[in-house]
């Protein structure tokens, strides 16, 4: 240990679950900083609960591989941040423990569900943060609270400790006000781990360039199409623009396949999380089951009383898309799907280097403002394909449109997250 | 179409226990959603061979592991180093 940092941080946003006030760091590329980690991600002797009841007051025995990383490179772990329940939300409001509020407007949610995270960096008390993406969980909330946020190409960074909801869409990405901090922060946690079996062995060594001439981005047409407020995607378009400025050309494209691609996603996800959570019943960790009940009657009791409302459709819906009869129609048919995307994806990367369009369809909702689930999920369409091809996206701040923050993404080839990185640190220098 | 005895036995599969008032609300919101999954009907194409999936195994040799009393900590019923579930008969 090299020291200790005080943290005891003003946090009117509800950004964090549990503060460290004396967090110790050690020596290396990030020593003394501070950065928070989103409490999906296991911490060795720090409360972790995914913000949820079921997992209220479990200690993690060990440390995510990730979070080993971090220490090793000096980083001092001040924070665990509040989140959706178990990832799945795109506002923050389905944590057990409350609301997280955007910085920027806090009558309106910062977005989710990275949610904690994205407002610990905004509002200047954490200088970087941990997040998790599984459909858009951390460009979203980076999109509504005007940072950076990337989630990586899947396989570069270690999934070892990370309490799982859709393994095959999921991925640990670094969030921060700036692409060098994402960029820094993307260099200490990628690379291979043997805890994880989808993990590759491509650490990320890089120094951000604002080099974009001759480059070509492909503008989707269904980036700008219905759904996708006006005012977010005249903000985005000027942003390429100036892409185009800086010497980059744009070529238009399509991409079919997005007309099923958030079924496709919230089928997979669904399916995923139903397995995944079975493992949450009081016994090992969480409130404790009546064991003088049979076992259906014990877990029924603990489930329903601490699983929140999403948490259950989720695995309801899951349930029954797995189920005999429905397989086929649903998940089957979603895994074609999501070839479809990666097929997609493909073909355009032949003419192109990357991909640019809005990162949300619209700006920062207000708190309660989206009550149906349906209508939540759909806000989701334009971060999902990159999940289900599993290629690296940015999230970078690019203007306001009604006062609040707009996200403008840019996407890449599978493993180029160098290059996503490096295109959004051009858009950066050029308007600072 | 999903009916709420369909929801009741999908919630007691699934052992996520809800309550008779949240049943109307769960039924239909699962129809508009399995609805909206309907778009899947719409897939074409079959998922080809996928030749760059590969198993990722290894030996089945004992490595060194978490103290029995790390593991155990978390876990509200406890006797001689074993965890206690609810009976199963």
């Amino acid at each position: 240990m090299a020291g200790e940092v005080a943290f005891s941080p003003d946090d009117k946003y509800n950004a964090f679950l549990t503060t460290c006030k004396k967090a110790p760091h050690g020596s290396g590329k990030l020593a003394g900083v501070a950065i928070a980690v989103k409490d999906n991600i296991s911490t060795k002797g720090i409360e972790t609960t995914c913000a949820s009841k079921i997992l209220k007051g479990y200690v993690p025995p060990y440390d995510a591989h990730v979070v080993g990383l971090l220490k090793a490179a000096g980083a001092a772990i001040v924070g665990k941040t509040n989140m959706d329940e178990f990832g799945m939300g795109t506002t923050t409001e389905n944590s057990a423990f409350g609301p997280t509020l955007n910085p920027c407007d806090t009558s309106r949610v910062p977005g989710g569900s990275s949610g904690g995270s994205a407002a610990a960096v905004a509002a200047g008390m954490v200088r970087m943060a941990l997040g998790t993406d599984t459909g858009g969980s951390i460009r979203c909330p980076a999109a509504f609270c005007g940072i950076v946020g990337l989630k990586p190409s899947y396989g570069r960074v270690s999934r070892y400790g990370l309490i799982a909801y859709s393994n095959s869409l999921e991925q640990i990405g670094p969030l921060g006000k700036t692409v060098t901090d994402v960029s820094a922060l993307m260099g200490v946690i990628a690379g291979y781990d043997r805890h994880d079996s989808t993990s590759q062995d491509k650490p990320c060594d890089h120094t951000p360039k604002a080099e974009i001439k001759g480059l070509k981005i492909g503008i989707p047409d269904e980036y700008f199409g219905k759904g996708v407020d006006n005012q977010v995607a005249a903000v985005v378009k000027k942003a390429i623009g100036r892409l185009e400025e800086l010497g980059a050309t744009t070529v238009p494209c399509s991409i079919p396949s997005m007309q099923y691609a958030l079924a496709a996603y919230y089928v997979t996800c669904t399916c995923e999380a139903s397995s995944n959570l079975a493992r949450f019943d009081g016994v090992r960790y969480g409130p404790a089951p009546d064991t003088k009940k049979s076992w259906h009657d014990a877990y029924q009791e603990v489930r329903g009383l601490a699983f929140g409302t999403e948490v259950r459709r989720r695995i309801m819906l899951g349930t029954f898309a797995l189920s005999s009869g429905y397989y086929g129609r649903y998940y089957a048919k979603a895994q074609v799907a999501r070839e479809n995307v990666r097929a997609d994806f493909n073909r355009i990367f032949k003419d192109v280097d990357v991909i640019a369009g809005p990162t949300m369809p619209t700006i920062a909702f207000r708190l309660k403002e989206k009550t149906d689930p349906l209508s939540m999920y759909l806000a989701d369409i334009l971060t999902v394909p990159a999940n289900l091809a599993g290629i690296p996206s940015i999230s970078v701040p690019c203007g306001k449109a009604n006062g609040m923050p707009v996200g403008l993404q840019i996407m890449g080839r599978m493993f180029e997250d160098e290059r996503v990185m490096d295109v959004a640190y051009a858009y950066e220098q050029a308007v600072v | 179409m999903v009916t709420e005895h369909d929801v009741q036995h999908i919630a007691e599969l699934a052992d996520v226990g809800i309550n008779k008032d949240e049943l109307g609300t769960f039924t239909s919101q699962f129809n508009a959603i399995l609805d909206y999954f309907d778009t899947l009907d719409t897939v074409k194409g079959n998922m080809a061979a996928k030749s760059e999936l590969f198993n990722v195994l290894r030996e089945d040799e004992v490595e060194p592991s978490l103290p029995q009393d790390d593991v155990l900590k978390n876990a509200p019923f406890k006797e001689d180093g074993f965890i206690k579930a609810p009976r199963v008969m």
